[in-house]
């Protein structure tokens, strides 16, 4: 048996940061990372010298690593990560950032994500994205993971009959929620006729069902509650964090995440129930992955998400507020930043920080990542649940 | 249903031909053994030798106990179809050219779940038979078909971009005294080549096939001597934007090593038929046919180099026949590389002894041109690179694989072993 997970207890999450996205951007990766670790800092009022931990996450520092970072941003932390996991890695980064920290292996950890998006670069990604794809996805169509998604797409609508228009349902909502948020590259308002009647991608995927590759950045801090305190910053608690990678692997085609082996323990540490969660932000590259966390992350039966979603307001000042910033589907996918998006907008509705996508009373939000279609599936998994601690 | 190909309209000459573009080629050293494989038709897949388990993708261990020793075996390519999608957009150009493109996921009785192409006639979530192929990347790629034939499935777009088919296409035989010529041409016709043309040597001459090849429907016979860089190079000028399909059946053959000739006079012939003239033909038609691999229902597809199976280990009897073969072999790998990017198919066909006077102190098994015909035209047809011809050449290749320098002792002990 698994020895019982410890508390993290006495850590502090702060100063989260979004930069403004962009659809292309003539920078470079290096660039947007150094602007969300500034705009976190300024916001605690540190200096780069202050950092004693850093962790990254990034597609495009190619050929840079966490490595080439610090001594081209100038940092000299003792504890250093590159967390290459893609949509699960905003979990995971605070998740070993916050060990750190309780065990004094480092005072103040900066946990940022950012990717460039050059005209092109998101083809370039594609070809070198991982040896099975290269061996077993790609020579098939093409079609990137586009072609993946649909396929568990046409799977899940398959098994559990769920149809477009529920997928739309949460690309809709969280259309409505992008438009309060000024940063989120679509603006326009979006219909579930214009979601139905929409170019078609890769069947049963259509324009509206996929994100929008572009350059952004995300930041937060970690350090101790004493330190956030002392400081006079608002911050977060961690009530329980998860990860786990290729989970299932006997099952055909993905239809369930990793998600489902922890999550009981994940309520267990948090010492709560679903029930008690104020908002979800779930990972959104496709509305089939947001479903089948919404069931494996326990708020409805396996199957039942549609649904739960025909039966839900996912809107902001809806029953259950999901992707409160318009997540990936409508703020933009930035590369791995698409990792970060839902913790950081999580760490500011949980501090009271989100203005104009703020949820009313949000004290408890759950945050769950998924990442890296390898082959056919996605292997990582993860999922935390965030408190607004007392400032 | 697939809609049958129709044939295709006169070329314009002020249209630009599609440049050809390929599907993604590159692939780990593990993934390649698809590829070998696939050159010959076959459907192997990784199975560990210590636990049994059948993986893919392909890897460097097993996913069940770790074991590194992960040989390819047959497996029957039996599957169902779990989930599937049609691309319509792709940021590859040679998708992107070709969408909508069907592609899908198949659990295979065997075990694992492999992402593939799906054939136009395969029904929703229904069973499957996978086909391993190599694309035009040449490369090892799998396509699911439907359990039963359906009618003219090869014409469906996916299928016949894995294929070399010469329905609709345009052949050249070059060489029209070769006796297994006409049984080659009546063959290609039957498989619905439009024109076959047939190159004859020393035309003045006769030729007791001229008749026999002239019957065949399509069968235009040219003059072309391989063995003369100006008569290949004419040839090709005349009719190399319409040859899709080259069957170099050349050969010049005596019987003999070394030690058995004075000097190196029929040697020389040897290599100038079996060997230089197959550069000649490269040299002239090579590029005029990968500069037309994507031109539509008659793009130029394969070519096909009819080699003796001593290429693969030297038989003394025919030392430096077997040795002329051996380069021709050599050169077609660097074809093969030459050609590679245009998606332009090199095809060996390896064959046993033939049923003719060159060979006739040598027992049974012989190849007869029709099973050369039907090897052709079934290699065409799946796409292949490597065929084996006749019972000689199969127990050839099946020795040699089990151990080269072993078949060399065999074949070069003059008969006494």
């Amino acid at each position: 048996m698994n020895r019982p997970r410890q508390s993290y207890e006495g850590v502090a999450l702060v100063t989260p940061v979004s930069t403004p996205y962009q659809r292309y951007s003539i920078e470079t990766a290096h660039w947007w990372i150094a602007k969300a670790l500034k705009g976190s800092l300024d916001a605690a009022g540190l200096k780069p010298a202050d950092l004693d931990g850093f962790s990254v996450a990034s597609f495009t520092l190619f050929p840079d690593t966490a490595v080439g970072l610090t001594q081209h941003l100038g940092l000299s932390p003792r504890w250093l990560d590159h967390i290459p996991m893609g949509g699960a890695s905003g979990v995971i980064a605070l998740r070993k950032a916050a060990r750190a920290v309780q065990s004094g292996d480092a005072d103040i950890v900066a946990c940022v994500s950012g990717d460039t998006n050059h005209i092109d670069s998101f083809r370039a990604l594609l070809s070198s994205f991982s040896r099975f794809a290269m061996d077993a996805s790609y020579p098939y169509g093409f079609g990137g993971p586009n072609a993946n998604f649909a396929l568990l797409t046409d799977r899940y609508m398959h098994e559990y009959g769920a149809t477009r228009e529920d997928f739309g349902r949460i690309a809709v909502a969280q259309r409505e929620n992008a438009l309060k948020n000024p940063n989120a590259l679509m603006k326009k308002p979006l219909t579930l006729e214009q979601y139905i009647s929409a170019r078609p991608i890769a069947d049963p995927i259509a324009l509206f069902d996929c994100v929008m590759p572009c350059a952004g950045s995300e930041a937060f801090l970690v350090m101790t509650v004493e330190e956030a305190q002392k400081r006079g910053l608002p911050y977060a608690t961690i009530e329980g964090a998860i990860e786990r990678h290729n989970a299932h692997a006997s099952d055909l085609i993905q239809l369930r995440g990793g998600w489902t082996v922890d999550i009981d323990e994940l309520y267990e540490q948090a010492q709560c129930a679903p029930t008690d969660i104020d908002l979800l932000q779930t990972y959104d590259d496709y509305p089939v992955i947001s479903m089948m966390q919404i069931e494996d992350l326990g708020f409805c039966p396996k199957g039942e998400a549609a649904e739960f979603v025909r039966t839900h307001d996912l809107t902001i000042s809806g029953d259950f507020p999901h992707n409160t910033s318009g997540g990936q589907l409508s703020a933009g996918q930035a590369g791995a930043a698409g990792g970060f998006i839902g913790l950081v907008e999580a760490i500011r509705q949980v501090t009271n920080q989100a203005g104009s996508t703020q949820v009313a009373n949000a004290n408890r939000a759950m945050v769950s990542g998924f990442g890296m279609i390898n082959y056919d599936r996605g292997v990582c998994s993860s999922a935390a649940i965030l408190k607004g601690g007392a400032a | 249903m697939t809609t049958p190909l129709t044939p295709p309209p006169k070329k314009n000459p002020l249209k630009r031909s599609l440049t050809p573009t390929s599907p993604p080629g590159v692939r780990s050293r593990a993934t390649l053994g698809l590829t070998a494989a696939a050159a010959e038709g076959r459907f192997m897949l990784q199975t560990c030798a210590e636990c049994s388990t059948v993986q893919y993708p392909p890897r460097d261990a097993c996913c069940e106990c770790l074991s590194v020793d992960l040989p390819w075996n047959d497996i029957s390519p039996t599957g169902t179809l779990l989930a599937e999608s049609t691309v319509r957009t792709s940021t590859n150009l040679y998708f992107r050219e070709r969408a909508p493109w069907r592609l899908g996921s198949v659990h295979l009785d065997a075990g694992p779940t492999i992402i593939c192409h799906v054939h136009g006639d395969v029904a929703p979530k229904s069973r499957v038979i996978l086909s391993n192929r190599l694309d035009r990347s040449g490369q090892g790629v799998m396509i699911a078909l439907p359990e039963q034939r359906t009618p003219d499935m090869e014409d469906d777009p996916e299928l016949r971009a894995m294929s070399s088919d010469p329905k609709h296409r345009r052949v050249l035989i070059t060489d029209a005294r070769n006796p297994n010529a006409p049984t080659l041409a009546r063959a290609l016709h039957d498989a619905g080549a439009t024109m076959i043309f047939v190159g004859e040597s020393e035309t003045w001459l006769p030729n007791p096939q001229r008749d026999a090849l002239s019957a065949i429907p399509g069968v235009e016979i040219m003059a072309l001597d391989v063995t003369n860089t100006t008569s290949v190079k004419e040839l090709a000028g005349e009719i190399g934007g319409k040859v899709d399909i080259l069957i170099n059946n050349a050969r010049f053959v005596r019987p003999g090593g070394a030690m058995a000739r004075g000097d190196v006079a029929f040697a020389q012939n040897e290599m100038d038929v079996n060997y230089f003239g197959l550069m000649r033909l490269a040299q002239a038609f090579g590029p005029g046919m990968c500069a037309r691999t994507a031109d539509g229902v008659n793009s130029a597809v394969a070519w096909i180099n009819i080699l003796s199976a001593y290429a693969l280990v030297n038989s003394a009897d025919y030392g430096c026949f077997s040795a002329s073969n051996a380069a021709a072999f050599s050169l077609s790998q660097n074809l093969r590389n030459d050609f590679r990017a245009a998606g332009l198919r090199v095809m060996n066909v390896f064959v046993g002894p033939t049923e003719d006077d060159w060979h006739q102190e040598l027992p049974p098994p012989k190849v007869l041109p029709p099973t050369l015909a039907r090897s052709v035209v079934q290699g065409l047809r799946h796409g292949l690179e490597d065929v084996y011809c006749g019972d000689v050449a199969k127990d050839m290749i099946e020795r040699f694989r089990a151990g080269p320098k072993i078949l060399e002792r065999e074949m070069t002990t003059g008969g006494q072993g």
